[in-house]
């Protein structure tokens, strides 16, 4: 009944693997301008169950991707983090990847424990080398036999005659079909996929859900960063609402869609087109100004004083949390 | 051929190479209703927004705009016919000059045409509230804002000639839930207020259930390229 965790998470029926694979504890990431200082990513806690699959959604520039790259230490140089993100190997040792080091992330992290599939597919391939020769080459890496591209290409929903193309070849739903089965190859613990169905139709946008679908429930696990609530909702076992750098809400995916309780996801969900299909009122706060309470508060129609503070995450009946002061209660909850 | 006056590409093939993208492909537009379209990727819907934006002459069938056929393409075509129809692509990033501020990239279409000075910058002013951008954002350039916050500056340029039909092609695929409704809210206003017509092309159903008076298929209108 009961999770032993600070912060508890989700209960998800799906997720019934209950060892946690990542534990983000307290995750900050700054970016230093020229004239400014841009807070991407606050105090950020999240756990990643082996076998769970974790949507991350929110409006662009919330720090979706940042978080991303975080992880795997791909920040730029005028980033600095703070904070932890606990990587459990089933045999070996525990790494951070926040502080263990260039090093250790490329030998040991990047593409074989946590893979990537990146935002934009057509800046992230060699643009000399054909997709077999760039699939050939990650497979080899990993030990596993370059004859495999053609089955990954089909996992994918790409036709092996396609990887004898150059990337500028491809179309945008090509390349990102490539990439994605380029971060598949070296069958990563930790999948991580920025936007992985840009560009697909949506015949394409299903067959790849399906296959990170697939992936969560043979024991590996997901972090889907989407902007696509409906996508969330098909195959995430619970879902992480970013606004202006920190989670606010990070529920079971059924429960957070039936009955949001911070007042920002809740009019998120009002602005899909099979809800009121009414945007959140007012804009976006800059990442430079945020202010030093709720950054939502002065978008949010519940705000008071109190909220001049900066809420923490609190448990939330039914398992998740959430970062309000206000949370809405909803009766007609299960 | 009286009736509302409409948008209409009549019987129009288009072909790249040996590839024929649009076989006798028909649409129609009427002033005043939304036009939903969908289809595979690869089915032309693309191309067809093009046709109809006058960017693209078709290899036959022709357009014709409330009636008057129009047998050229971009510049050729009289500034008043072209700037009767406008479109709203999918990637605002691809669209923007990047050295231009916002308020450059909606006054653009206005300077272009010989407006006075006065007249743009009160219509820029109009627009830039109506899509919701605040004078900060008015003056920066493309790479110092959101995709939703410039996507909202290509559809105030859009409008900024009073369209009577506007084409929005996958227009808010890549944008957060938000944005998206406020884009749409956006259209469909100006839509009512201008008795325009409005094709919408998207791969959400639920999108275009919501959005659109008619859907309109173009499978099975062409070849199905993967």
């Amino acid at each position: 009944m009961t999770t032993t965790e600070s912060v508890p998470a989700p209960a998800s029926a799906r997720a019934a693997t209950s060892r946690p694979l990542l534990a983000v504890d307290g995750l900050g990431v700054e970016f230093r301008l020229r004239d400014a200082r841009v807070r991407a990513v606050t105090d950020l806690h999240l756990t990643v169950r082996a076998g769970e699959l974790l949507a991350v959604v929110g409006e662009s520039g919330c720090g979706k991707s940042v978080l991303a790259h975080a992880l795997l230490g791909l920040l730029p140089g005028n980033a600095t983090t703070t904070g932890h993100a606990v990587l459990h190997e089933s045999d070996g040792e525990p790494v951070d990847l926040i502080t263990c080091g260039q090093r250790q992330l490329a030998r040991r992290v990047r593409g074989r424990l946590v893979g990537l599939v990146p935002q934009s597919p057509a800046t992230a391939l060699n643009p000399v080398r054909t997709g077999r020769r760039l699939l050939a080459e990650t497979l080899r890496a990993h030990g596993r036999d370059r004859a495999d591209a053609d089955q990954l290409a089909v996992d994918v929903g790409l036709d092996p005659a396609d990887l004898d193309r150059y990337p500028h070849e491809l179309s945008g739903g090509m390349a990102q079909r490539l990439v994605t089965a380029l971060a598949l190859a070296p069958d990563p613990a930790l999948l991580i996929a920025d936007e992985p169905t840009t560009g697909l139709d949506r015949p394409l946008v299903d067959h790849t859900l399906d296959l990170l679908r697939r992936r969560c429930d043979n024991g590996a696990a997901v972090v889907l960063i989407t902007h696509d609530l409906a996508a969330a909702r098909r195959v995430a076992d619970t879902v992480a609402v970013m606004y202006a750098s920190r989670v606010v809400e990070h529920r079971d995916t059924d429960e957070l869609f039936t009955a949001p309780t911070h007042p920002y996801a809740s009019a998120l969900l009002d602005a899909l087109p099979d809800r009121a299909f009414r945007p959140v009122p007012g804009d976006p706060p800059m990442l430079t100004a945020l202010p030093p309470g709720c950054a939502f508060a002065p978008r949010c129609p519940h705000r008071t004083d109190t909220c001049a503070h900066p809420p923490e995450p609190t448990p939330v009946a039914g398992g998740g949390t959430v970062a309000c002061h206000h949370p809405i209660r909803t009766g007609a909850n299960p | 051929m009286t009736s509302t006056p409409h948008l209409l590409a009549d019987e129009v093939t288009v072909g790249y190479g040996r590839q024929v993208v649009l076989d006798r492909v028909t649409v129609r537009i009427d002033r005043g209703e939304t036009v939903g379209l969908r289809g595979p990727s690869g089915c032309g819907k693309s191309t067809l927004v093009r046709v109809l934006a006058l960017l693209h002459q078709p290899d036959q069938g022709r357009v014709s705009i409330d009636g008057t056929a129009v047998s050229a393409v971009r510049y050729a075509v009289p500034v008043a016919l072209r700037t009767r129809v406008a479109a709203l692509f999918q990637s605002p990033r691809a669209a923007a000059d990047p050295r231009l501020s916002l308020t450059d990239l909606i006054a653009e279409p206005l300077r272009a045409t010989r407006t006075p000075e006065a007249a743009v910058r009160e219509r820029v002013t109009e627009l830039a509230d109506l899509v919701g951008l605040t004078a900060d954002l008015r003056s920066r350039r493309p790479h110092a804002v959101s995709d939703g916050q410039l996507q909202r500056a290509c559809l105030a340029r859009a409008l900024v000639h009073r369209p009577d039909y506007l084409l929005c092609d996958e227009a808010t695929a890549m944008l957060d839930a938000s944005t998206q409704a406020h884009v749409a809210a956006v259209i469909r206003d100006y839509q009512l207020a201008q008795q325009a017509g409005v094709l919408v092309i998207s791969h959400d159903q639920t999108l275009l259930e919501r959005w659109s008076d008619r859907i309109v298929d173009l499978a099975g209108t062409a070849p199905a390229r993967t």
